[in-house]
């Protein structure tokens, strides 16, 4: 695939992202943030967003399968996930955090279960993308280092 | 995704030295985030996880100029480090900004009679940063 081919895949990718709101605003602001001298600043965000969301959605998975949830706890964790997932711009999961945390104030377990599939499902649809996204980004740099040669 | 610069420089060089930010956060996206715009703006920047290693490096290290640190943190709050920071006669003077994810009036408040210099809302961004640049010491 030429260059140009790949930027148009990668600028499409992004664009529907934007529109289907995987991502919002604060993603733009770091991609504004990412130059010469900071290359890969895009893509250590990105991952060390997917290595703590995982973390956190395996810590959640244990919690809301207790027979007694401890509300709190749950709770603590996904204010977590709320946080890392505003500060990269994952709009869809950061808003279904918001609604997780809803069912986790009113101790609601079944509520809590829905949510986080619902988290989950977000989630991992946002992941594929940014592998996408990645992978992209990637044969292209690679094209701009070969032709430098 | 390389794309042109939208922030403009701060001037976290002042003379002849590199003005030093310490951050502080238990989140290393935020970490990576608040660093890079930090950076971008040409600040020396130094992050740590939790209040209680902010506390061994500012011990060790005493050319800090500016604290910035995420309220809500296991173990230590940023409100109890801006409380040590400012009951401390060698680290009083650092101004110490405060950053959340949630705005809450009774929190913001509190930090600023504490003695925060500013309290920021997250998502940082670089806009936020730039109009600390006249508060470092």
């Amino acid at each position: 695939m030429s260059l140009m081919a790949l930027r148009e895949q990668l600028n499409m990718l992004l664009n529907s992202m934007y529109i289907e709101g995987l991502l919002d605003q604060q993603f733009q602001q770091l991609q504004m943030l990412q130059d010469a001298s900071s290359p890969g600043f895009v893509a250590e965000v990105i991952t060390l967003f997917c290595e703590d969301a995982e973390r956190i959605l395996t810590e959640l998975t244990k919690l809301v399968d207790q027979a007694v949830v401890d509300f709190q706890k749950v709770d603590a964790y996904v204010h977590q996930l709320k946080g890392s997932s505003s500060s990269v711009g994952a709009q869809n999961v950061k808003l279904a955090c918001i609604q997780f945390r809803q069912f986790c104030e009113e101790n609601n377990k079944v509520g809590c279960l829905n949510a986080l599939n619902v988290v989950k499902h977000h989630y991992y649809l946002l992941r594929n993308k940014f592998d996408t996204m990645l992978q992209l980004e990637q044969r292209i740099q690679a094209y701009d280092s070969k032709q430098q040669n | 995704m390389s794309s042109p610069r939208g922030t403009k420089a701060c001037g976290g060089v002042a003379a002849d030295r590199q003005i030093h930010v310490l951050a502080v956060d238990d989140s290393s996206v935020d970490r990576a985030v608040i660093a890079r715009i930090l950076r971008s703006s040409k600040y020396r920047v130094t992050t740590v996880d939790s209040g209680k290693k902010a506390l061994e490096l500012l011990g060790l290290e005493p050319n800090v100029n500016m604290i910035i640190t995420d309220y809500w943190m296991p173990e230590m709050t940023g409100y109890e480090l801006l409380k040590i920071v400012k009951e401390s006669s060698e680290l009083r003077e650092i101004p110490v900004v405060i950053m959340s994810s949630e705005n809450v009036p009774n929190r913001i408040n509190r930090c600023l009679e504490e003695g925060a210099e500013d309290f920021l809302l997250k998502p940082v961004r670089p806009s936020d940063v730039s109009r600390l640049c006249n508060r470092m010491r």
